[in-house]
């Protein structure tokens, strides 16, 4: 019934968006999203478990991160506000509206994926967030914008084709046991059931699919051209709630595989994936020069330990949960802050900037304090996440992989360390500094409340959280 | 063999009458094998096979074609023969593979078609310079996964029906727009320009 609500609520609010011209229509039209948005999530803490419109049901998992969703996406729509009235002088209602627009489907569609129980249902959701998605990263209507929407597009469309490939194999296995219910609850209880050979297919065809969305090898690529040319709030988005819809379509998958014969199978490929992540996010860390694109690297870097940490099982599983959800706050917090430091140094290059304690005081402090969090230095609370992954491969017996992530992990702090520091303290080549705007604390302090609330979260977790994780981790464990 | 034949061909032309020629292919044997289905499902199928595959698409193609003044020289990175060779050894390997797999529920002759199909679709879009070819690429994959359902079953489900449609209809709108897009924004819209997006 909420669902429905829903469902109705963001097509009518995000055609009002693109339609309306009216500026305080419009900011009217968001916070309806919002309230309504916040209303979806509140209702569905309390009717975990219901099924409702026949494809959609709340698990824990769902829940979890619906209620992330529902926290980043406030801040993400207020930047995003402050980006289109601060950044471009060109913008026209028409390009506000549609940027609103997309950005509200974009929201609802990662939502509905959460909550659905019905791979075609989410195959269905995943579609829509693509169109909103290339509608965000072709915002600025240049070249170089078009060809991030292009390969995004592009990569998109087969890995989608993939994910559809997945489910056809999927549903001969199920034709093998007599099933004809595709919804995940069925397939967690016949799993014995199914055909073990088209089922391993398909967990390839849709793990390859999802690695799109999730962030991994081998189709990552596409995400990092998107947050880069997407505006800094949209990619805050794709870098935390969109990457969740990878991640919970990729644990339901692994859930059908989990109790079988299947699953070390289906971790090997897991490992192979995740690591090779972790791998090409430091390689790529340690010389790159953009900091929008160090950034999305560094979420590759992230979803790769977090597949390990599912795949060696034990710990690892709740520590993986618990890292996506931490990641989704930590993240944003960066893009959300990466807009500042566009506006005083009009550049996205290491290069050109430095000093930034003198520009921005408050700024700077959070790019410091997100740099630890972002790299699981203590106090950050990715932190704990993390340590109990590396906890999760050591009792996994999974020593020669733990050695090299780690090895990494030291590249990638080497890397994203020297650039913030030179972004913080090292004198930049050539300032105007005449032209450098002024920037109100205020407009940190969405940042400081995200990177806060991640540190609370691992270090003091309320009980309600604890509960949820370890119902999800039941799926596999 | 209209796979074969795209390997080498080298006119755009010739690409879009291949894309007519397996939509009605399609068509066929789709009339053909779904004769249990309910009449108002069946002509969805129809619809979606003869009307959209063979005619809309090919002829959007070639409207964007037209309005982009795209040469219409295909531009391969390898040579014609190699490509020949290529396709067929991916057609050669699907047979020997699907000879494997044991499972009355699937139609092998299918099975062997749709993988050739996607595998080659794959092929094209490696092989081939320009962004339209690419997009011609992805449509024969969509053609062989329309193939590939066609091979888990008669009964397909409703659901999986409409995927298709809101595949097809994603993917021509999205490529479709951003096509008219890239002929406002670039006139020669060859891949090569669209590769300075880099790291560093």
């Amino acid at each position: 019934m909420m669902i429905g609500i829903f469902l109705t609520g963001t097509v009518l609010i995000s055609c009002g968006l693109i339609f309306n011209r009216n500026r305080a229509f419009s900011y009217v039209l968001v916070c309806a999203y919002i309230a309504l948005l916040w209303g979806l999530g509140l209702y569905e803490w309390f009717h975990v478990n219901d099924v409702e419109l026949g494809f959609f049901r709340t698990d824990s998992l769902g829940l979890l991160l619906l209620l992330a969703l529902c926290l980043v996406a406030l801040p993400a729509l207020f930047h995003g506000f402050r980006y289109l009235e601060k950044h471009n002088t060109d913008e026209t209602p028409h390009s506000k509206g549609l940027f609103f627009g997309a950005m509200v489907l974009l929201i609802s569609a990662c939502a509905m994926a959460y909550l659905s129980d019905h791979i075609a249902v989410t195959w269905i959701f995943t579609e829509i967030t693509t169109l909103s998605a290339s509608v965000l990263i072709y915002h600025h209507r240049n070249i170089r914008a078009l060809e991030g929407v292009w390969k995004y597009v592009f990569l998109c469309a087969i890995s989608i084709t993939f994910i559809y490939v997945g489910i056809l194999f999927l549903s001969l296995s199920m034709k093998k046991a007599g099933l004809t219910d595709m919804s995940f609850g069925s397939l967690y209880d016949n799993r014995t059931l199914l055909d073990p050979y088209w089922l391993k297919l398909s967990f390839l065809f849709i793990f390859t699919g999802f690695t799109v969305k999730f962030g991994l090898v081998p189709m990552y690529t596409a995400g990092i051209d998107a947050k880069d040319k997407a505006p800094a709030p949209a990619g805050a988005l794709l870098s935390s709630i969109l990457m969740n819809l990878g991640f919970i379509s990729v644990y339901r998958m692994y859930g059908i595989m989990a109790h079988t014969p299947l699953q070390s199978w289906a971790t090997i490929i897991m490992i192979i994936s995740g690591g090779l992540s972790v791998f090409v996010a430091a390689v790529y860390m340690t010389r790159i020069k953009n900091i929008k694109r160090m950034l999305a690297y560094s979420s590759i870097e992230h979803m790769g330990l977090v597949v390990l940490g599912l795949s060696a099982g034990g710990i690892g599983v709740y520590a993986a949960i618990l890292h996506v959800l931490l990641h989704t706050f930590v993240k944003p917090a960066l893009f959300f802050q990466y807009n500042q430091i566009y506006w005083i140094y009009q550049s996205k290059s290491i290069n050109d900037v430095g000093n930034y304690f003198k520009y921005n005081k408050t700024g700077a402090i959070v790019i410091l304090l997100a740099f630890f969090s972002a790299t699981a230095m203590p106090p950050s609370g990715l932190f704990v996440s993390e340590f109990l992954i590396f906890q999760s491969l050591f009792e996994a017996h999974l020593l020669p992989l733990l050695i090299f992530v780690m090895v990494l992990l030291t590249l990638i702090i080497w890397g994203f360390g020297s650039n913030t520091f030179k972004l913080l303290f090292t004198p930049p080549a050539t300032i105007d500094e005449s032209a450098v705007p002024a920037i109100s604390p205020w407009e940190s302090f969405s940042q400081f409340a995200l990177l806060a609330l991640s540190v609370y979260l691992a270090y003091n977790p309320p009980v309600e959280l604890v509960t949820l994780i370890q119902e999800a981790v039941k799926l596999v464990q | 063999m209209s796979l074969l034949y795209m390997s080498i061909a080298n006119r755009l032309v010739t690409y879009l009458q291949l894309l007519v020629v397996q939509g009605i292919i399609l068509f066929g044997t789709t009339y053909l094998t779904l004769t249990e289905f309910n009449p108002v499902n069946l002509i969805l199928i129809m619809l979606e096979t003869l009307v959209f595959k063979a005619v809309a698409v090919p002829w959007f193609i070639n409207h964007v074609i037209r309005k982009n003044r795209i040469t219409r020289v295909t531009e391969p990175y390898v040579p014609n023969f190699l490509s020949l060779i290529i396709v067929t050894l991916i057609i050669v390997s699907a047979i020997i593979l699907a000879s494997f797999i044991k499972d009355e529920h699937l139609d092998k002759t299918f099975f062997v078609v749709a993988l050739s199909t996607i595998f080659t679709g794959l092929y094209l879009i490696v092989s081939r310079k320009k962004i339209i070819t690419h997009v011609i690429g992805y449509i024969v994959i969509e053609n062989g996964v329309f193939i590939l359902s066609l091979a888990v079953g008669n009964e397909m489900p409703m659901l999986v029906n409409l995927g298709i449609m809101l595949d097809i209809f994603a993917s021509v709108l999205i490529l479709g727009i951003f096509f008219n897009k890239i002929g406002d924004v670039i006139k020669d819209p060859d891949v090569d320009l669209l590769s300075n997006l880099k790291d560093n």
